[in-house]
């Protein structure tokens, strides 16, 4: 277990991430893939954490765990409220600010 | 013995990952995503990082997810109401800059010599104790700033789903 692997294996998941991104078109799976990318960003950091001996990047993580724990509240009560609205979650269909 | 732990977390957590993009259901989905974060978690134990370990599994795995299965079922989509995927061409586009960006990613870590490190050795332990050390003290504004943060992100979210602002 080297700090490549460990980097490869984030980069891995964070494309895993980005090809479900790209390809859904339900917006919460949008955004739990967007989570997938953010865990990829942490497990990143941890690997660099241990290669520099340092607990800054752990610190990071935890920071970073906090920060999407907050921008998934507001996205799913976006999704909610957009849902009340226009009654679909397709991403493409709410491609235009007005209706 | 940390190498078996390592490539046994890293197929799981690649292989519940790619179910969870690819599922049609959203409670399936988000349920493999919880997978995926529980194994990350078992990397984090692998590398010493026990507190982001614990951390990651009540957050990520216990309260975000568990979220994330509220909203799916609250707004009860059935399946077949939506198309899963968009069309081929963002999938061409999605595969090449996946495929781009592993390319580089393992090229700049052979270059940068990541792959002779090893991290079976001993670092600091990131047990909660460590952890708190450069968390309150080197870090201590970013953290009351991260309270501010989940505290907008509450009344935020509290606001936006509110049927009428009166």
């Amino acid at each position: 277990m080297t700090v490549g692997h460990l980097v490869t294996l984030a980069g891995v998941l964070f494309t895993l991430g980005m090809l479900g991104v790209l390809s859904r078109r339900n917006i919460l799976i949008v955004l739990l893939s967007v989570e997938l990318m953010l865990n990829a960003a942490a497990l990143a950091f941890v690997a660099f954490a241990g290669y520099h001996k340092n607990l800054d990047g752990q610190v990071m993580v935890f920071f970073a765990i906090a920060v999407a724990a907050a921008e998934v509240a507001v996205g799913l009560a976006l999704v909610i409220a957009l849902f009340r609205l226009r009654v679909t979650v397709d991403a493409d269909q709410v491609s235009l600010l007005k209706r | 013995m940390t190498a078996v732990f390592f490539w046994i977390f890293a197929g799981l957590i690649t292989g519940s990952a790619l179910l969870a993009v690819t599922r049609r259901n959203g409670v399936a989905a988000a349920l493999w995503a919880a997978v995926s974060f529980v194994g990350i978690a078992g990397i984090f134990v692998l590398l010493g990082a026990y507190f982001l370990a614990v951390v990651e599994v009540l957050v990520y795995a216990g309260a975000i997810m568990v979220l994330f299965l509220f909203v799916i079922m609250l707004l009860n989509l059935r399946d077949a109401d939506l198309a899963v995927v968009q069309g081929p061409r963002l999938h061409a586009i999605g595969a090449v800059l996946g495929a781009l960006f592993l390319m580089g990613l393992v090229w700049t870590c052979r270059r940068a010599g990541l792959f002779e490190v090893s991290l079976d050795a001993a670092g600091p332990r990131g047990e909660t104790g460590s952890v708190a050390v450069p968390l309150f003290r080197d870090y201590a504004l970013p953290f009351e700033i991260v309270s501010f943060l989940l505290l907008a992100a509450m009344v935020g979210a509290v606001l936006l789903t509110k049927r009428r602002l009166s």
